[in-house]
């Protein structure tokens, strides 16, 4: 049986099918990211005077990939509009430059994300003077990088400093070789990084002739708490990633769609070319979407 | 689309996707660039970002999404939608006043402050 309105709009609406489709999916989808949106607010509000972290997250990538996905909606809808004059070639180049950009956009996102697994905030039980650029300041909150033996760890919290013993099964075969506690490690305070225009970095860089990053020790008997740039580290990344790896999740399902139409789904543009047509307008629609709120993402997550 | 439109009609829209493209990244760098300005006011801070995102969202909705040049139903379809968003934001944003705030929680007799118990 052949399904009435794939290709052709409905008379009374004027819409074929996956067009209503798509948007109630855009409507439910609305609801989602509003709800999380609304969690994040509620975070952000919550929180005590001065507690929210600022300047964390880096502005510059995070400005240079919101442009990686506004010139991929871009491509879609040129490519759309190529199709529709039957340009077949030219949709081609400009939904694979699309391809390119999202998985650039996930590329440049995982970037960001290892980053922040190798980043730390050190709460200590006493306050210490360090040096930033050309002021000392005296401070018990450190973030930078960790420094161990000369390897830059990932993932350590509190408990890692204290080692862990030998773990065994059933049999007494050693699973996991004992660990042993971590005495001291250097620390590179690094506090505004993200945050500095070009200008004042510059500023910093020539005050302090290269010791912006001059690392201190630090005995984990001074160490309150210790953790890396990870969701348990506070309400604002257990949001952050919340909302970022959704957002990232839709970025890869939309990509796998476009490519599936753009790749082997080709086919169909021989045999049923307006609904063609139509399939590639429906992924845009979800594609524009995801940039949509990618929009609303980047200036509420990194700027405020 | 399966509307006709005539080879002229979609070289004007392919004009137009890049104008909106040119406004968008311009409406990307002026958020970046109000940001390292600094204002005193965070309302007002807040309030520049989001109301450059929305006419950024306005411009990928209205144009790249064709909703300025939709059809009826789908338009009824997102009242309904945006009538729900609001209801919703509405309803976590009250939410906010009807629970203690951390320093104001005033303990019971019966419900000790989770402090005096030990839980942090």
């Amino acid at each position: 049986m052949e399904i009435p309105f794939t290709e052709k709009a409905r008379p009374d609406t004027g819409l074929y099918n996956a067009k209503v489709g798509i948007w109630l999916f855009l409507a439910s989808e609305v609801m989602l990211f509003g709800a999380l949106f609304s969690a994040y607010i509620l975070l952000r509000v919550g929180a005590d005077p001065g507690t929210w972290p600022h300047g964390l997250l880096n502005i510059p990538i995070g400005t240079f990939n919101t442009a990686v996905l506004i010139t991929s909606s871009v491509t879609v809808v040129l490519g759309w509009a190529a199709l529709q004059m039957g340009n077949f070639k030219a949709y081609r180049k400009y939904q694979a430059v699309t391809i390119l950009c999202a998985l650039g956009f996930l590329g440049i996102k995982s970037f960001e994300y290892k980053d922040k697994f190798g980043h730390y905030e050190v709460w200590l039980k006493e306050p210490v003077t360090v040096k930033h650029g050309d002021k000392e300041v005296k401070t018990d909150r450190l973030l930078g990088h960790i420094d161990y033996n000369g390897v830059h760890p990932y993932f350590w919290k509190t408990e890692t400093l204290a080692g862990s013993p030998e773990q065994k099964d059933k049999d007494g075969k050693v699973i996991k070789p004992a660990v042993p506690p971590v005495a001291s490690f250097k620390f590179a305070p690094d506090p505004y990084h993200y945050t500095m225009s070009p200008k004042e970095m510059a500023h910093v860089k020539k005050e302090s002739a290269g010791h912006a990053h001059e690392s201190i020790e630090i005995k984990s008997s001074q160490v309150k708490r210790l953790s890396a740039f990870v969701p348990a580290h506070s309400t604002f990344f257990a949001i952050y990633f919340t909302l970022t790896a959704l957002h990232g999740l839709h970025v890869l399902g939309g990509a796998l769609v476009i490519a599936y139409i753009w790749g082997p789904g080709a086919k169909m543009w021989k045999t049923h070319p307006e609904q063609y047509i139509n399939r590639v307008e429906i992924s845009g629609l979800f594609w524009h979407f995801v940039d949509l709120v990618w929009i609303f993402l980047f200036p509420v997550i990194y700027l405020l | 689309m399966s509307d006709a439109h005539s080879h002229d009609d979609i070289k004007k829209h392919v004009r137009t996707y890049i104008i909106i493209f040119f406004a968008l990244l311009v409406g990307t760098v002026v958020t970046v660039w109000l940001n390292y300005l600094h204002f005193d006011s965070v309302a007002l801070t807040i309030g520049i970002a989001l109301l450059v995102a929305s006419i950024k969202a306005f411009l990928v909705a209205g144009f790249f999404m064709h909703l300025f040049s939709e059809k009826k139903a789908i338009y009824m379809m997102l009242a309904v939608t945006v009538f729900f968003f609001a209801a919703m934001m509405f309803i976590f944003v009250w939410s906010r006043d009807q629970l203690p705030r951390g320093g104001e929680y005033t303990p019971t007799k019966y419900v000790p402050h989770p402090s005096a118990i030990g839980a942090y």
